[in-house]
């Protein structure tokens, strides 16, 4: 591609405008979470990292994340795999189904779990019973993650699965393979960085997971709270510089999530022109 | 011979439409088989059925003498070619080709011997290391046929092999595909709606449309006895004429009188010494001629009809609205559901004058 130099005062005005809002809407909020978290000094910011609540939702964030990234994994796979090789009843309904996590609001899906598994819930004497606490506790907020992060890998997936159709598996199948060599040798290969993006996906959403999160989680310090969490309470306790240093540690994260993304969509345009 | 594959009242819908419709064929040991039949008709239907992509509604189908409705594709011994080659993207030559190898588990030394021998068998030793993007249309197409020869299948199917090669490059591969395979020994089954293609490779044809059989038989044969009025129509450049028993010789028609006539039927002169017979001839008006190379397509019309013939271009050149003779010395008739070959008998009658 050629690039064009802007040559006019409307292009220049255009180009201007666009920078001052990314100025003020990305790059000024993330020096003030910088400048905010390290207002007291190095020593107050780490020792508010340092503190074991914030490490405690530090590790109940990633517990979620990692919980979601694997299970949406398989099960992305498995669903876009459905979707594009084979034809069955019910596809586009299925297909739906599968955006409406995106469709509906993270609170009302923590509502809904709130009532699937919650006191009012018909198996709730079932698993007070057995001792299984899902609301109010760590595999509500796993539930709720999976959730909202469901049709991330799905959805990078089944347009380039179907762009590369059925006949690649189809020669393998006639030359003996096991579908779990033809998965792995033929479809995995094809589809590695869709995959490999939708995961850095997910994992960004999972991490900044907020809505849904808070209303199954119950808010209880040091056993559901997940970062964003952790830095609600601290804001509305006014610990302000906690709340940054906390913060920052989700800034960070996305930083890296950026870069990664980026290094991938380099690296798979890459392959792409190798015919790799 | 012994039988390789046959088909036995094969059923197949995709929903309400009958893709396959009670096809029943043979396929004979070590032969080379075209699939023909106009697009749609359910060739890629059959050859995935007997490839295991696709299965039956109902009917058995046999390889080798065995029922293989419920074997997987995988264990029936095929090798498939497919219209778009299916090469893997993300493996070189070398390792297209072993993929089928390395599934069976052949030591790693056979696998090297095998593959240097097939990228050698298709010319493409010196790019062995490249990716399937990285070939061009005729390359890739060696590659897939390479690939499905490597497991050594007892038999191979392929679904139009040359459809996206150009014409020249086509001719070659034709050629090299049919010598390859003849050298092989191995059974192969080949679809294609190219029936100038069909009859150069194939020792045996089998036409199909509306997803039934029409008719199977080697190449002259299916040329000369057409058995439905499909395949006369669709083999040759065949004119369909309402009623022939309006042309000299053709008078006692029995049944309907619908005719097939090829341009090999004609005899088109430009007066009467170029013609052995001119009394059994009929007089018409050229209509439109057309050079072909290495002779002349005259349009010429009779009766108000419109029949096609060839003209040599040794001969006196006929130009539109010239006046012509025609000599028509045979029609197919398909009356009462039966081929028949009708000669002109006017042409009986004057040779006995003389
Ligand atoms: N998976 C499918 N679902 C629905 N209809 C199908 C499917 N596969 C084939 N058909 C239909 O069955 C008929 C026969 O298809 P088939 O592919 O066998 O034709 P073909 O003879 O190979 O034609 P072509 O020369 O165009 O490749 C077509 O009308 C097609 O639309
Ligand atoms: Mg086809």
């Amino acid at each position: 591609m050629v690039a064009v130099k802007p040559h006019n005062f409307r292009q220049w005005g255009l180009i201007g405008l666009a920078a001052v809002f990314l100025l003020v809407m990305l790059v000024l909020p993330l020096i003030l979470v910088a400048s905010e978290a390290l207002a007291k000094g190095w020593q107050v910011y780490l020792d508010a990292l340092n503190e074991p609540f914030a490490r405690k939702a530090l590790f109940l964030t990633l517990e979620a994340t990692v919980a979601a990234v694997l299970g949406n994994t398989v099960f992305g796979l498995a669903s876009a795999w459905l979707l594009t090789k084979y034809d069955f009843r019910g596809k586009a309904f299925w297909s739906s189904l599968l955006d409406l996590p995106f469709a509906i609001s993270p609170v009302v899906a923590g509502l809904l779990f709130v009532i699937l598994f919650g006191r009012m819930s018909p198996i709730y004497p079932f698993l007070r019973a057995e001792h299984i606490a899902i609301i109010f506790a760590v595999p509500g907020i796993i539930l709720a993650t999976v959730f909202v992060t469901f049709p991330f890998i799905t959805r990078e997936l089944v347009p380039i699965m179907e762009a590369q159709g059925r006949s690649e598996e189809e020669a393998a199948a006639t030359m003996g393979a096991s579908g779990w060599t033809i998965f792995r040798r033929v479809t995995l290969p094809n589809i590695k960085w869709a995959l490999i993006y939708g995961v850095i996906l997910c994992t960004a959403r999972a991490l900044g997971e907020f809505g849904a999160v808070s209303v199954v989680s119950g808010h209880i310090r040091g056993k559901t709270n997940t970062l964003p969490l952790h830095i609600e309470i601290l804001y509305n306790e006014y610990n302000f510089t906690a709340a940054f240093a906390v913060a920052s540690i989700l800034v960070i994260l996305a930083v890296v999530i950026l870069i990664l993304r980026n290094l991938v969509e380099w690296r798979a345009k890459r392959g792409l022109r190798n015919g790799n | 011979m012994a039988i390789e594959v046959e088909l036995k009242h094969i059923h197949k819908n995709f929903g309400t439409f009958k893709a396959s419709d009670d096809v029943n064929l043979t396929v004979e040991k070590g032969k080379l088989i075209g699939l023909l039949g106009p697009s749609g008709s359910g060739k890629t239907t059959i050859l995935r059925m007997i490839a295991g992509l696709e299965h039956p509604d109902s009917g058995d189908i046999f390889i080798a003498g065995k029922r293989v409705n419920d074997l997987p594709a995988g264990r029936r011994g095929i090798g498939f070619v497919f219209q778009n080659y299916a090469l893997f993207r993300h493996m070189t030559v070398r390792e297209n080709i072993a993929f089928g190898l390395k599934v069976q588990k052949v030591p790693p030394k056979e696998i090297k011997a095998r593959v240097d021998k097939l990228v050698e068998l298709i010319g493409l030793a010196e790019f062995d290391g490249r990716y399937p993007q990285q070939l061009s249309g005729g390359q890739r197409q060696r590659v897939a046929f390479a690939r499905a020869l490597a497991p050594e299948p007892e038999l191979l199917l392929l679904d139009e092999p040359f459809a996206a090669i150009d014409a020249k490059v086509r001719k070659e591969l034709r050629q090299w595909l049919r010598a390859t395979i003849h050298q092989l020994g191995i059974t192969s089954i080949f679809v294609t709606h190219d029936q100038d293609e069909a009859v150069e490779v194939a020792d045996d044809i089998i036409i199909t449309n509306h997803g039934h059989v029409e008719q199977a038989g080697p190449p002259a044969a299916i040329y000369q006895h057409p058995e439905t009025p499909f395949v006369a129509d669709f083999i040759g450049e065949s004119v369909h004429v309402p009623d022939y028993t309006v042309f000299k010789g053709f008078s006692n028609g029995a049944g309907s009188h619908e005719g097939i006539l090829r341009p090999e039927f004609l005899e088109i002169a430009a007066d009467e010494e170029e013609i052995l017979m001119p009394l059994a001839a009929e007089q018409g008006t050229v209509k439109a001629v057309y050079f072909r190379g290495s002779n002349v397509q005259v349009a010429v019309e009779v009766k108000g009809q419109l029949l096609h013939g060839w003209r040599s271009l040794e001969k006196k050149p006929l130009h539109e609205g010239d006046k012509a003779l025609v000599l028509i010395h045979r029609v197919y008739s398909f009356a009462g559901g039966k081929t028949q070959i009708i000669e002109n008998s006017a042409k009986q009658e004057e040779s006995v004058v003389i």
